[in-house]
């Protein structure tokens, strides 16, 4: 299969690869839309996390909250916003962080229309950026 | 006989439900995204239509990757209000109408679109906030609703070749269907965005109005812009716009531009917003 969008910069494609890699991650990001749920696992994270035969890595980055170590190791943003949801984070909050500038940098950003196309295009711009 | 009227495209970003759950409309930030869906609810309201066709996706809520369908058809009796991780939308709940759903299934199985059907799904903000964008906060939602998933989250989505041809399909179905009905198809998500990594925050208004022109004007150009395109252009996110394609192919081929509005940011999206009629050829 054609792979050519893995030029874009910044971005992680859910593709088949990432949908096999973060399968169990992905899952138990699933599990967190019940409140029950949510609760078991904000009373012991690691406890929590033994359920899913996850990699050791992708543990390490549920509990370090590491968001783009997580969409990295197969995670999909609709699933690791589920853990955002449960830390009381919404989508922008998430994006600052993802993006490393502050909450109101970030939202300051938006206001001023996005980040913008023009050197975000691919890896090559950012390189040389 | 049942009729497809008019098409309603919209962004369907969560942030604009909450700040209707919470009475924020009116706000600063909000007011410029709710003030381009003014003309739009009394053009509806006038409209009157028996039943909504949603187009619109799942957001990792009533499927998960257990199971992807590529397109999922809702032909149950309703559809109750998911909880997403921050506790359901105080929105009613969304009654279907199955006699038409279940009609439009059969009808564009045999015509070659191979859809799941569902009986039993929860809806996401990508179904509700359209609705609240329409018609604001109802007891009961005015008619009843017939969602269409599309899967956008897995790579790949369908194409916007296949959309647009799903959507000529909904249109045949829908005009052999027997009871007089008034139907106005919904294209919901985008535009612009990428909520994930690095990049997050990337807005295109260039590519969003130019696919705003051409999906009104040339829906065959707009079906031929590759994923990649959607991808790299219009942000990760940004590919839920095949969707509008499903609404676009529902229409007649020429069509009649009623209302259209574009507003930079709700919270990470650009929002767009087209309300097209059909043209007699």
């Amino acid at each position: 299969m054609s792979q050519d969008y893995h030029d874009i910069p910044g971005t992680y494609v859910f593709d088949a690869e990432a949908s096999r890699k973060g399968y169990h991650l992905n899952m138990f990001c699933m599990s967190l839309r019940h409140a029950g749920n949510r609760a078991d696992f904000l009373a012991d994270e690691a406890d929590y996390l033994s359920r899913f035969p996850m990699s050791e890595e992708q543990r390490r980055a549920v509990l370090e909250r590491d968001w783009n170590g997580m969409l990295r190791l197969g995670g999909n943003i609709y699933y690791t916003s589920k853990l955002a949801a449960t830390d009381g984070l919404n989508f922008q909050q998430l994006a600052a962080i993802m993006t490393g500038v502050s909450e109101q940098d970030y939202r300051a950003m938006m206001l001023g229309g996005g980040r913008p196309i023009e050197g975000n295009r691919s890896k090559k711009e950012w390189s040389h950026g | 006989m049942a009729e497809i009227i008019a098409g309603y495209a919209s962004s369907h970003v969560p942030a604009i439900g909450v700040a209707i759950d919470q009475g924020k409309t009116g706000e600063n930030y909000w007011q410029p995204v709710f003030a381009g869906y003014e003309a739009s609810r009394k053009w509806i309201a006038e409209q009157n239509p028996d039943v909504i066709i949603m187009v619109y996706n799942d957001h990792a809520t009533a499927f998960s990757l257990e199971m992807i369908p590529t397109f999922a058809l809702g032909c149950a009796a309703e559809f109750a209000i998911a909880d997403e991780g921050w506790g359901p939308r105080p929105v009613p709940k969304v009654v279907g109408h199955p006699e038409l759903a279940w009609h439009i299934a059969q009808s564009v199985i045999l015509d070659e679109f191979d859809l799941t059907i569902v009986n039993q799904m929860e809806v996401d903000h990508g179904l509700t906030v359209p609705l609240s964008l329409a018609f604001g906060q109802p007891e009961a939602w005015p008619c009843p609703v017939i969602p269409l998933a599309v899967n956008v989250v897995q790579y790949p989505p369908p194409t916007g070749h296949r959309c647009l041809q799903l959507g000529r399909a909904i249109r045949k179905a829908v005009a052999s269907f027997g009871p007089d009905l008034k139907v106005v198809i919904f294209g919901t998500g985008g535009m612009s965005h990428q909520l994930q990594a690095e990049r997050a925050g990337l807005i295109n208004a260039d590519f969003d109005n130019r696919f705003l022109d051409l999906l009104v004007n040339d829906p065959e150009a707009a079906a031929a812009i590759p994923h990649v395109d959607y991808l790299r252009e219009a942000g990760s996110e940004g590919i839920e716009l095949v969707m509008w394609l499903v609404m676009r192919g529902a229409l007649s081929p020429d069509v009649r531009q009623i209302h259209r509005h574009y507003h930079v940011p709700a919270s990470n999206t650009a929002v767009g917003h087209l309300v097209l009629e059909n043209q007699p050829a």
